[in-house]
């Protein structure tokens, strides 16, 4: 079966790949915290962000066209949470469209601020994609257990990136088992079909579960999760860590210089 | 030295519903034995190798090594006896091949320099210290399958436990298992409807049915025999 890894260009060698995944998860955090917190309409900001993190993806050597089709995945749901924004707002109105004699007016500050919640969601899921994408899954759960994130978490995802594709491959088989066998019948009946289909698959991922916590248990795990990493710092590292600070600070003060 | 090595007295299970999966099972293991058990679907195999490390926990007395089972002994009887599960992906559940096989050595306490060597020994035994770093989802069937007695390897135990292994496997990837399961030199209980890799692997089996051990005897002889009962 074919299927599409959350890591699938980690394996290009570029100067973002090559880096310390404890560095990156900081930087890319710290990144995502300075994007966060822009003022709404702090045009000159946002667009050192994006130029940063053009300058980002150019490191890494990940398609454009990646990262970009990651990114409309998640805009129908900041549409859906800022959607209203521009209507509740108060304070001064500019109109947005008219039909006929009906004229929708939106608060001006709504609108500002509706704008920068996509841009700044769009800036963090970029950054988010780009950390997953420049780094072998594993390495980035190694990373978090060494930044002492919480373990159940990371045992969650590690479960989730080794069975993910197991789960879809059942799903396949089943889905093709159900179009081999079905000739005609009513939608109803399709839609039955598939419902039964969904509940077989919980059915089936538990009892792997509980398959694979015996296979845990037989290998001494007793509830605790231990493992063992070699990280190194380099000087490189740092160097990175140092410039990403310098240049998140830099956009910050110039747009309280300029940006007013 | 004494020569038996597992030990069952009297052991009886039933599941949670009810349902009697092992019924009076008496059975001696001698150090170095290759013992296969064969019997129909649902004959209480999978259930009995359960009880060898202590997963499933029967009445009964069961002893490995002299060791009675009891909850103080679980994890040194864990670390003699390794289990392999029928199913590979149950038995790699995580993201790379190197932590797959360190995961056991890891949880007996062993040290980080001596975990990894031993992960390269059970790698290098199976013939796969290539795909040290790879993810085990990126990995074959037959692949999976010799990553999955590596894991029980790097916990270097006395006595390896094999739940169907040749399941699943294409002809090449067969023999290049039954290889594999003849160069190692533990004691080896082998659960299977495959009488040929039973033939080419075992010294002894037992035939189980409806949850007991009805019969046994020395391989290329008993074979014959059951051949027509499995």
């Amino acid at each position: 079966m074919n299927h599409s890894f959350i890591d699938e260009h980690s394996h290009i060698d570029s100067a973002l790949s090559r880096l310390d995944a404890r560095i990156k998860i900081i930087s890319f955090f710290a990144f995502i915290f300075f994007i966060v917190f822009t003022a709404p309409g702090s045009i000159l900001s946002f667009a050192l962000d994006g130029l940063l993190l053009l300058t980002l993806i150019a490191f890494s050597k990940i398609p454009i066209s990646y990262i970009f089709k990651r990114c409309l995945v998640i805009v129908p749901f900041i549409l859906m949470t800022a959607f209203f924004l521009p209507f509740w707002q108060q304070g001064e109105t500019i109109p947005l469209f008219q039909i006929g004699t009906f004229q929708a007016n939106v608060s001006a500050a709504g609108w500002i601020m509706f704008q920068s919640v996509l841009i700044k969601g769009i800036f963090s899921v970029a950054c988010l994609t780009l950390l997953t994408a420049s780094t072998p899954f594993p390495q980035l759960l190694a990373a978090l257990e060494d930044l002492k994130f919480p373990q159940l978490i990371i045992m969650i995802l590690s479960f989730m990136y080794r069975y993910i594709f197991l789960i879809e491959d059942e799903a396949m088989k089943m889905w093709q088992a159900m179009k081999s066998r079905r000739a005609g019948g009513s939608r109803w009946l399709h839609l039955k079909a598939i419902a039964n289909m969904l509940g077989t698959l919980f059915i089936r991922s538990y009892e792997r579960g509980e398959t694979v916590y015996l296979a845990m248990r037989s290998r001494g795990f007793n509830g605790t999760f231990k493992q063992s990493h070699n990280f190194e710092l380099r000087r490189y590292d740092l160097a990175f860590l140092f410039n990403i600070f310098l240049a998140l600070v830099s956009i910050k003060l110039l747009d309280n210089f300029l940006g007013k | 030295m004494e020569n038996k090595i597992i030990g069952i007295k009297n052991l009886h299970y039933s599941y949670p519903d009810g349902t009697k999966a092992l019924c009076d099972i008496n059975l001696e293991i001698q150090r170095g034995e290759s013992l296969g058990i064969i019997g129909s679907n649902g004959a209480g195999k999978s259930t009995l190798l359960l009880h060898f490390n202590g997963i499933l926990r029967g009445r009964g007395e069961i002893s490995v090594l002299g060791n009675n089972l009891t909850d103080k002994n679980l994890p040194l009887i864990r670390s003699m006896v390794g289990l392999v599960f029928q199913d590979a992906d149950s038995q790699l559940f995580m993201p790379t091949v190197f932590d797959d096989v360190s995961f056991g050595p890891i949880n007996m306490g062993m040290p980080r320099q001596d975990v990894e060597k031993s992960v390269k020994k059970a790698l290098k035994e199976v013939d796969m210290l290539v795909s040290i770093k790879r993810s085990s989802h990126h990995l074959s069937v037959g692949e999976k399958k010799r990553i999955a007695i590596a894991t029980v390897l790097s916990m270097n135990p006395q006595i390896l436990v094999l739940d169907e292994p040749s399941s699943n496997l294409d002809p090449k990837h067969r023999r290049a298992l039954i290889k594999l399961l003849n160069m190692l030199e533990m004691t080896k209980i082998i659960a299977t409807h495959d009488l040929d890799l039973i033939s080419q692997t075992c010294s002894r089996v037992v035939l189980m049915e409806e949850g007991k051990i009805v019969s046994g005897g020395l391989c290329p002889d008993f074979l014959a025999e059951a051949a027509s009962l499995c």
